[in-house]
């Protein structure tokens, strides 16, 4: 294969990877997830509940789950050369005390990691703060993990 | 204009525009779609020029300019204390990386694939993030 050829694929690689994600970005938009004051009035089950996000749920895993059934019956994926799933099937503290954490600062502020993304665009100081924090974060987290 | 933020049509669509997604990286690339592995995957994947995450997180941003453009509503950061953003960004992060998972990865792609972990995942986040508004919004 020459250098061009190889070039030209990885181009149309990138140009998939953007579709794909301009999808998912657009979904969460369109979704409400970006707006935090929705995903606060979800998770404020006690207070004045705003059911709307369990349909962005629903619509989501329902796609998925018929999607990935029919994909899975495939040999392979198209473009690489063997579905890369998760393993582990155990419920371990990692995952538990994680998930937790997770919840906690997600209701502290209401971005979770897609829509704290998606939102850069509008180029406020509040959304890059919380993501800056939010990889300062997964530094920590990985620092612990090889100074074991 | 016509609001379609406010309805449950708009969610249920949304919902299922990212699950299309899902359903394309798995069907090209054979990868699960969690936001929070592709922002780790960008980050740490500085030597490289060409980062697939990278440019999925990319094409995110463009998609949601287009839908805020094209609908004419933007969703500005609600106000809050400084301290409270980062406190929050490094919880999110953090419990991210040591949980493996974010509300993509668990909640829509891990439950697609019936996995107990991520349905573990799904109700623990969604358990404490009720507990954490109920605390900021009925007791303090």
């Amino acid at each position: 294969m020459t250098g061009t050829q190889k070039q030209s694929i990885h181009l149309t690689y990138a140009c998939y990877y953007f579709i794909f994600g301009a999808l998912f970005g657009a979904g969460l938009s369109i979704s409400g997830m970006t707006d935090q004051n929705k995903v606060l009035g979800f998770l404020d089950l006690f207070g004045e509940w705003d059911p709307t996000l369990i349909f962005v749920m629903a619509g989501g895993v329902v796609v998925t789950f018929i999607g990935y059934s029919a994909i899975f019956k495939r040999k392979m994926p198209i473009l690489s050369k063997a579905f890369m799933l998760p393993k582990t099937t155990v419920i371990d503290i990692n995952l538990v005390l994680g998930s937790a954490l997770f919840g906690i600062g997600w209701g502290l502020y209401g971005y979770c990691p897609g829509p704290a993304i998606a939102s850069l665009a509008q180029l406020n100081w509040e959304t890059f703060l919380f993501v800056f924090a939010m990889i300062g974060g997964m530094f920590l987290r990985s620092k612990q993990e090889s100074a074991k | 204009m016509y609001d379609i933020f406010s309805n449950y049509s708009s969610a249920l669509l949304g919902g299922a525009i990212i699950g299309l997604s899902a359903c394309l990286m798995m069907l090209f690339y054979g990868r699960i779609t969690g936001i929070s592995g592709l922002i780790w995957n960008t980050v740490q994947n500085r030597r490289s020029s060409f980062s697939s995450s990278g440019i999925f997180l990319g094409g995110m941003i463009i998609g949601a300019l287009c839908v805020a453009y094209a609908t004419d509503i933007e969703t500005p950061p609600i106000h809050s204390n400084v301290f409270i953003i980062i406190l929050s960004g490094l919880l999110v992060g953090y419990g991210t990386k040591l949980g493996s998972g974010c509300t993509s990865g668990h909640g829509i792609c891990g439950i697609s694939r019936l996995s107990i972990r991520s349905l573990a995942a799904t109700g623990t986040f969604m358990t404490s993030g009720i507990a954490t508004v109920y605390f900021m919004r009925h007791l303090i």
